[in-house]
C-alpha cells in the first residue's frame, strides 16, 4: 500500500512539474498550479485510484476516509480538520528527485552517442558539410527583385498542356445564328471608329451617334448614360479593365470619363483638338488616338493630365490596344503603319518612338488585339485594300504569320476560351470568320449582318461576341461557350448573360 | 622547347581561379535568365566558352555580382571557400524555392604557391565546363516553373577562419522542405574542382 501510494505520489509530482522545464518552479507558478490543476487533476487521480483498490462504492470527495485512512503512509493526503479545503503538503512532491530526473533526461539527449551522430549526419546531408565548421556569408547590398508586374514568360511552356490546345475544336458545335438581335439606330457606319465595348461587370456600352447607352446584360435594363450637343458626337468608347469608369472619345476632341455606376462626368480631358477614334487603357493611363496621327498618354488621376505625346502616325489612328500585361502598346492608322511602342507597367516613362513600326499592311489598320495565351503576340488586320491577318512576336519584331482573309478586317478578338480567335469583316459577306491558331484554318464563318461590321466586344466570362453592324444592328454570337464536359463554374459563369432582358429599344 | 610548350598549355592557380570565377559568373547569368527571374528583354548575348550566354544587362544585378565574385576569387586563392549557394526565394513570401549549390573541392598538392602549374590542358577545361553550363540551360525542361516574383541571392560557405569585410555579414543557411536534387556534371581544373547540385521543391 505505500509503495503504491509513494509511486502515485512521485507520479504525480512529475507530473505536476511537467510544464516547468529547469529545476523548480517559482513560488507563484506552484502556488497557481497547485490551486488549479493540482487539485482539481492530481488530488482526484489519488483519491480516485485508492478507494478502487479497496473499496469502490464509496465517493472520495464525500467522506475522509482515504484521507485519514492512509494518512500516516501518504503525506499528501490532507490530514486537516478544515473539511472542503485541500491544502497541499511540499513534502511529497520530491522537487530533488523530478529535478534530478529531468536534468538527467536532457543530458542523455544531449549526450547519446547515437544521437548526436544522428544529428551529424542530418547536418552533413542538409548542409554538404558540417556546419560547425562553417559560416555562412552574404554580401549585405542585395541584388534587386524583378520590376513589378513582370510575370515569367516561361509560363507560356509550362500552361502548354493545361490551355485547350487539342480540344475537339473543329467539331465543337457552334451555333451559326446569332443568340441575340439588338437594334442599334443612327449608329455611325465609319470605318475609324470604335463604338462599343463590353465592360468586366457585364454592361455593355454602345456610342449610337451622340449618346451613349448602357446596356446592363445581366438585368437587360437600358441606361442613357449621356447626349452630347451640337454638330458633336460620340466616336469611341473604352471601360478601364476591372472597372466602372468609361473614357468617351468626342468628335470635337475632348474626352470625357464617365462613373457609370453613378452616371456621372468625372472630368473632361482636352489632350485633342480633332476627332478621337481610338483609346485604350493601361492601368490609370489612358492612351487616345486622334485623327492627326497624335497619341496622348494621360493619367487620369493627375490635374495635369498628359503624361506624354506621341507624334508617330501621319494620318488618322484608328487602331490602339495595350497588350494585358502592359508592356507593350500597338497603334494603327490610316498610314498603313502599326506600331508597337514598349511601355513598362508601372512606370511613368513612356517611349516617344515606336520599337517596331510594321508597314506591311496595305491599307488602314484598324482591328488590333493581344493574345490572351501569349503576351507578345498581336494579331492585326488591314483594311480593304489590304484584307490579311497578320500575327506579330513583338519580343523580335517578326512577322509569324499572315492569312488572307479575302475581306476588309474590322475586327478581330482572341478568344479567351479556346485557342482560336474570331475576325469581323465587310463586304462581301460581312461575316464574322473563327479561326484556329495558330494552324490558322477556318472554323466557322457567321453570317447575317447585311452590311459591314463595325466593331467587336466579347463578353467578360468570353463566351459571348457582340458585333456592331452598319445595318444598325448588334448580334450577339455565343461562340466561345466552354465545353459542356468542362468544369461546373465555368458553366455557371457562361449562364450569366442568358438572363437577357429586352432590347436595346 | 618542351618545357614552353608545357607552360602555355597548363594552368596557373590564378588562372583556374579566374576560370572558376568566369564559370560561377555564366551559371548565375544564364541561371537568372532561364529560370525567368528577370525579364528576358534585360539580358543580352555572348561568347564565351565557345557558348552564346545571355548575360544581364541590369546595372543593379551586375553591382551585385561583380563585388561578391571579386571577394570570392580572394577567398578561393586563399582556399577558404567550401560552397556558394544560389538561392532563389519567393519575394513575397521570402519562401525559398529553387538553390543551386557550387561545391568546391581543392586539388593538387594544397599550397598557395601561385607559381604552381597545373597538369590539364586549358582546352579540356573549357571543354568541361561547357559541358556544365550547356546542361544548366537544359535544365528548365524538368525544373517546376516559378510562378511568382523571384529574386536571389547568394550564400557563401566559407572556413571559419576567414577575413569578413565591412559589407558581407552571415546568414542562416536556406533550405527548401521537401527537395529534390540533381547532381550536374562536374569539372576540375587540376586546382579546384567544382560540383554543381541544383534542389527545387518536389511538390508540384
Amino acid at each position: 500500500m505505500s509503495q503504491f501510494s509513494y509511486v502515485n505520489d512521485l507520479k504525480s509530482a512529475v507530473r505536476m512539474d511537467e510544464p516547468i522545464t529547469n529545476g523548480p518552479a517559482p513560488r507563484w507558478m506552484k502556488k497557481s498550479l497547485e490551486s488549479t490543476s493540482s487539485s482539481a487533476n492530481t488530488s482526484r487521480k489519488i483519491n480516485e485510484l485508492l478507494p478502487i483498490k479497496k473499496t469502490p462504492s464509496k465517493t472520495p470527495n464525500k467522506s475522509k476516509s482515504p484521507a485519514s485512512r492512509s494518512a500516516s503512509n501518504t503525506p499528501a493526503k490532507p490530514k486537516t480538520p478544515g473539511g472542503d479545503r485541500f491544502i497541499p503538503s511540499r513534502m511529497s512532491t520530491n522537487f530533488d528527485i523530478s529535478h534530478f530526473k529531468m536534468n538527467q533526461e536532457n543530458e542523455n539527449l544531449d549526450l547519446s552517442p547515437t544521437q548526436s551522430d544522428y544529428r551529424k549526419a542530418m547536418s552533413e546531408n542538409l548542409h554538404g558539410c558540417d556546419i560547425n565548421n562553417v559560416r555562412v556569408l552574404s554580401y549585405q547590398n542585395k541584388a534587386p527583385a524583378p520590376p513589378d508586374g513582370y510575370q515569367n514568360a516561361l509560363k507560356v511552356v509550362y500552361s502548354q498542356s493545361k490551355t485547350p490546345m487539342n480540344v475537339r475544336g473543329a467539331t465543337r458545335y457552334i451555333p451559326h445564328a446569332p443568340d441575340r438581335i439588338l437594334d442599334a439606330p443612327e449608329i455611325v457606319d465609319d470605318y475609324y471608329l470604335n463604338l462599343i465595348d463590353w465592360s468586366f461587370s457585364n454592361i455593355l456600352a454602345v456610342a449610337l451617334g451622340t449618346s451613349v447607352y448602357l446596356w446592363n446584360a445581366d438585368t437587360g435594363a437600358i441606361d442613357q448614360l449621356l447626349d452630347l450637343e451640337g454638330a458633336d458626337y460620340v466616336t469611341s468608347l473604352s471601360w478601364v479593365p476591372n472597372g466602372n469608369l468609361l473614357g468617351v472619345g468626342t468628335a470635337l476632341g475632348p474626352v470625357q470619363l464617365w462613373d457609370a455606376s453613378q452616371t456621372k462626368r468625372l472630368r473632361i480631358m482636352n489632350s485633342h483638338s480633332s476627332r478621337v477614334g481610338a483609346m485604350s487603357w493601361n492601368s490609370h493611363i489612358l492612351t487616345t488616338g486622334c485623327r492627326n496621327g497624335q497619341l496622348v498618354h494621360n493619367d487620369v488621376r493627375q490635374r495635369e493630365h498628359i503624361v506624354a505625346t506621341i507624334q508617330s502616325h501621319t494620318q488618322e489612328v484608328c487602331g490602339l490596344k495595350w497588350s494585358t500585361d502592359g508592356r507593350y502598346l500597338a497603334s494603327g492608322g490610316n498610314d498603313n503603319l502599326l506600331n508597337v511602342y514598349s511601355g513598362l507597367p508601372g512606370q511613368a516613362t513612356y517611349q516617344s518612338e515606336p520599337i517596331y513600326s510594321f508597314s506591311q499592311h496595305q491599307a488602314a489598320v484598324k482591328a488590333l488585339d493581344w493574345c490572351p495565351w501569349q503576351t507578345n503576340v498581336l494579331a492585326s488586320g488591314g483594311g480593304t485594300a489590304d484584307r490579311t491577318i497578320r500575327f506579330w512576336n513583338c519580343n523580335n519584331g517578326q512577322c509569324i504569320n499572315s492569312v488572307n482573309a479575302n475581306s476588309q478586317v474590322c475586327a478581330i478578338l482572341w478568344s479567351k476560351t479556346y485557342r482560336e480567335l474570331v475576325s469581323a469583316h465587310g463586304f462581301a459577306n460581312n461575316q464574322l470568320t473563327i479561326w484556329k491558331y495558330p494552324s490558322l484554318t477556318k472554323v466557322a464563318e457567321l453570317t447575317g449582318h447585311t452590311n459591314r461590321i463595325l466593331n467587336l466586344a466579347m463578353s467578360p466570362d468570353g463566351s459571348t461576341v457582340l458585333s456592331a453592324g452598319a445595318d444598325e444592328t448588334l448580334r450577339m454570337w455565343k461562340c466561345f461557350l466552354p465545353d459542356p464536359n468542362k468544369k461546373k463554374e465555368q458553366e455557371k459563369r457562361s449562364s450569366r448573360p442568358t438572363m437577357l432582358g429586352p432590347g436595346l429599344r | 622547347m618542351a618545357t614552353k610548350q608545357q607552360s602555355q598549355n597548363a594552368i596557373t592557380l590564378k588562372g583556374s581561379a579566374k576560370l572558376v570565377m568566369d564559370y560561377l559568373n555564366f551559371g548565375i547569368n544564364s541561371i537568372l535568365f532561364q529560370r525567368g527571374i528577370y525579364p528576358p528583354e534585360s539580358f543580352k548575348t555572348e561568347e564565351h566558352f565557345g557558348l552564346s550566354i545571355l548575360v544581364s544587362t541590369d546595372n543593379k544585378i551586375q553591382q551585385f555580382l561583380q563585388p561578391v565574385l571579386n571577394q570570392m576569387k580572394d577567398w578561393l586563392l586563399e582556399q577558404k571557400i567550401q560552397k556558394m549557394s544560389m538561392v532563389i526565394s519567393n519575394v513575397n513570401t521570402k519562401e525559398v524555392m529553387e538553390r543551386w549549390d557550387f561545391k568546391l573541392q581543392y586539388e593538387g598538392s594544397g599550397d598557395s604557391n601561385p607559381d604552381s602549374v597545373g597538369n590539364k590542358e586549358l582546352t579540356t577545361i573549357q571543354k568541361e565546363i561547357r559541358d556544365v553550363l550547356r546542361q544548366i540551360c537544359s535544365t528548365v525542361s524538368f525544373l517546376p516553373l516559378l510562378d511568382c516574383p523571384c529574386a536571389f541571392d547568394l550564400q557563401i560557405y566559407t572556413k571559419p577562419d576567414v577575413d569578413v569585410p565591412q559589407e558581407w555579414a552571415e546568414t542562416a543557411p536556406s533550405y527548401i522542405a521537401n527537395s529534390q536534387e540533381l547532381q550536374l556534371r562536374s569539372f576540375s581544373t587540376s586546382f579546384h574542382k567544382m560540383d554543381t547540385v541544383v534542389s527545387y521543391k518536389a511538390d508540384f
